[in-house]
């Protein structure tokens, strides 16, 4: 099995989204928990910032990290002529 | 069915499963005109009880197999949305289902740990493993591990890692349908949980995978109807608005306001908290007085003799009670209670005074406000600051553990093994963590709720017109709800009231004034929870030794009925020894929920992520990285816990033992750079394995598929 350049394109774009999709995920998780004090001081609709991230917000996002990944990357699988035959 | 396509075998479910909805909340509807009728409580715990087991096993019995990659991988056809659900009912357990609304309510912000632990591991999920696993294709964990690495070690390693990880945790299932059984027919708990074992079985044993699949589909269905009715229906009788997870922003402020209320003197409501708390006060030092005597005696070698001194008052006070007249027969019943539960050793009477002294310091005190982040406590600013810091640590800590936890655990890991492609792979994540969510972010809105119907309609009534809830709770376990007039004003002051966390969601439809059925139906649900993520991490169990060590190592030529048969014994053996430790009520089982996330961390996280992303990891790499990672967690483990003889000195940068994956899984990471790049890089045949599990489809590509 021979990889060609567009195999390995496809890979670093995986990677690359792979990363940054991270990044989010350790924003509004770790950075937001570090911060909690402070950014508590902000309320949004009765929600203490931080709270409100914890208990929804990021969760929020995690969903639609996923979703996107999801989306992305199938998207990415036609494009590089990777994708699954069939269904 | 086999002739079905995937689209028709998708309409198919959905239809069954949308009658089956419709027929729950049917069923449900029915015991309600029952009630009314004048069906007595007890009945309708009963009917629940047998009517949601006996659905379970007609699934289990109409998805019996024989085929092997039926029995382990649901034939590999279940569409990402179903597996989504039968994920998020693996994965919620009677933990989350009934106690984490309950550690919101009792902790505040600081139990968010919990909700973002356990949903935002989907990510690494999502991003690092599913799809990859989903396309390397075979049956477990260890069975990639075997593949990548090469040879039997890192495939033994990884099963002793998954049985590790998955028996504590079943254990602790199985004490929560005990529990729950008990309670929905009064049952004793030591029966409770071998009905409940009953009912784990008949999901699993017939058709593995492929029974405990739509078995969890529809347990699913169930535990999120009857967690979401009952708190809806409180956030329209507090907030006026059915979205609870909208509305209690305002109550939180609300409840904030009164917490301001109750922590200032100068205000009615705060100066009886204020003569409260002072009682508090002074049985705090009562206990630290006691327990001053018992570390002298212990100190002076006098241990034993002290626990038994101790003893001989309560029998006394026992023999005098008795024999006063005329008898008081609460005050004995009180008294034999005291001395049968009376610690067994000079260790556990140390222990339990030093709880008793704990919670009294914790209501002499002022409450903390429900959503403020990391309250340190201390006597000087300095301190306060110090240790406010170091509740972050161990909040941010817990959370990277319960996240890399989660992206570990074989049990959630082996769902994606089921679906048809690595694209449904990719979507059933998503769905995955959308149905967990659900529940996640409900449970910190019910937590405020339910606080505030406390402090508005609880706190400042009077003893002799208690709530309906509060007077049935107290009586049916002192351990839930208890109220004690200690300042003897007649009123309730919050500081009177001790309150068990599992309360919060039991005690919900009550509260919000719903009929009994509703109870029955959270009971259900959390039954549900519990069954479902026992069953599939009995299978992971029985998988783990049928497959792994006895096909793959001890007879690879096996017949598929041998093997399944074996499968089906082992499951049998695993479920009853899981069901006998869970009888003997094990006290720390839910420190060990917390230490499984921990070793699954260590021991798989590096090992996995880097199998895929890093084609030079190899055989030695991963042994040593595996070895050295679950090893690093479970010396932390053993030093900093006082369940393994550890103690808290011990604990690096004040990390709670809880969180010791924090030191093993880098560690583990290190280990395996440095092994792997000091031995030769892996043969070609393992770097075409890799570049196999990363494209979905490649040409001339070899093939790892299980049969």
């Amino acid at each position: 099995m021979q990889l060609t350049e567009k195999h390995r394109e496809y890979w670093r774009r995986n990677l690359k989204l792979t990363g940054i999709l991270l990044a989010i995920w350790f924003v509004v998780t770790f950075v937001v928990i570090w911060f909690a004090r402070d950014l508590n001081q902000i309320v949004i609709a009765g929600f203490p910032f931080a709270f409100y991230m914890g208990a929804q917000g990021a969760l929020i996002i995690y969903v639609l990290i996923i979703w996107y990944y999801a989306r992305r990357m199938n998207e990415l699988d036609q494009e590089y002529g990777v994708h699954e035959e069939g269904e | 069915m086999t002739a079905l396509t995937q689209s028709q075998f998708y309409q198919q479910l959905k239809r069954y499963y949308s009658f089956y909805t419709g027929g729950f909340i049917g069923f449900v509807i029915l015991l309600a005109i029952l009630e009314q009728m004048g069906l007595p409580a007890a009945w309708i715990g009963y009917i629940f009880l047998a009517a949601t087991i006996a659905l379970y096993a007609g699934i289990g019995i109409m998805s019996k197999t024989a085929d092997v990659s039926e029995y382990y991988v649901a034939g590999r056809r279940v569409p990402a949305l179903f597996n989504g659900m039968a994920t998020g009912a693996d994965w919620m357990s009677a933990a989350s289902f009934i106690g984490m609304a309950g550690t919101l309510y009792l902790t505040g912000y600081d139990g968010l740990a919990f909700v973002m632990g356990w949903t935002g591991g989907y990510v690494l999920v999502a991003l690092f493993l599913a799809p990859y696993l989903r396309k390397f294709g075979q049956f477990t964990i260890p069975d990639f591990l075997g593949a990548r690495y090469g040879g039997n070690l890192p495939r033994t390693i990884g099963v002793i890692a998954a049985i590790i990880c998955s028996f504590v945790y079943v254990v602790a299932q199985i004490y929560g349908v005990g529990l729950i059984t008990a309670r929905l027919t009064g049952i004793e708990f030591a029966i409770g949980v071998y009905v409940g074992l009953a009912g784990i079985l008949v999901c699993s044993f017939l058709g593995g995978m492929r029974a405990v699949t739509w078995t969890q589909v529809a347990q699913y269905i169930i535990l999120i109807i009857a967690y979401m009715v009952p708190v809806v229906w409180l956030s329209v009788s507090i907030a006026h608005n059915p979205v609870p997870q909208l509305a209690y922003g305002q109550v939180l402020q609300q409840v904030t306001a009164k917490e301001k209320e109750l922590n200032d003197p100068n205000t009615v409501l705060g100066a009886a908290e204020a003569s409260v708390r002072a009682i508090h006060k002074e049985k705090a030092a009562e206990w630290g007085e006691k327990l001053k005597a018992l570390e002298a005696a212990v100190a002076a070698g006098q241990g034993q003799a002290f626990w038994a001194e101790q003893r001989a008052k309560v029998e006394q006070k026992l023999a005098d009670a008795k024999a006063a007249s005329p008898v008081d027969a609460k005050a004995v019943a009180a008294l034999e209670k005291e001395l049968k539960d009376f610690p067994p050793n000079i260790d556990k009477l140390k222990a339990k005074w030093k709880a008793a002294e704990s919670g009294a310091k914790a209501k002499a005190g002022p409450v903390p406000a429900h959503a403020e982040a990391f309250a340190g406590k201390g006597k000087t600013e300095e301190e306060k600051q110090k240790d406010s810091d170091t509740k972050r640590l161990n909040f941010i800590t817990l959370v990277l553990c319960l996240m890399v936890g989660t992206a570990s655990l074989p049990h959630i890991l082996m769902r994606y093994y089921t679906t048809p492609s690595v694209r449904e792979a990719r979507k059933s994540v998503f769905w995955s963590l959308f149905f967990i969510f659900l529940l996640y972010f409900t449970a910190p809105a019910l937590a405020v709720l339910v606080k505030y119907e406390v402090y508005h309609h609880l706190v400042g009534t009077s003893f002799a017109a208690l709530p309906a809830w509060v007077a049935n709770w107290s009586a049916v376990d002192a351990t839930l709800m208890k109220v004690v007039d200690m300042n003897k004003d007649g009123l309730i002051q919050l500081a009177e009231i001790t309150l068990g966390g599992d309360l919060i969601v039991l005690a919900t439809p009550e509260i919000a004034g719903l009929p009994y059925v509703v109870s029955g139906m959270v009971a259900a649900g959390g039954l549900a929870a519990a069954l479902s993520t026992a069953d599939g991490l009995l299978l992971t169990i029985a998988n783990a030794l049928s497959h792994d060590v006895y096909y793959k190592m001890i007879d690879p030529k096996a017949s598929t009925v041998r093997r399944l048969a074996v499968s089906k014994g082992l499951l049998l053996v695993v479920a009853i020894v899981a069901a006998y430790t869970a009888s003997l009520k094990p006290g720390d089982i839910l420190f060990l929920v917390g230490a499984a996330f921990s070793l699954a961390a260590s021991a798989f996280f590096p090992a996995l992520v880097l199998g895929v992303f890093w084609k030079r990891a190899n055989y030695a790499g991963a042994v040593a990285g595996m070895i050295v990672g679950l090893g690093v967690c479970m010396y932390y483990m053993f030093t900093t816990y006082e369940f393994f003889g550890g103690s808290a000195a011990n604990e690096w940068f004040g990390i709670k033992p809880i969180s010791g994956g924090v030191f093993g899984m880098p560690a583990g990471f290190l280990t395996m750079f440095i092994v792997s790049l000091l031995t030769k890089a892996p043969a070609k045949e393992i770097q075409d394995l890799v570049d196999h599990v990363r494209y979905p489809s490649l040409e001339g590509d070899i093939d790892t598929k299980a049969a």
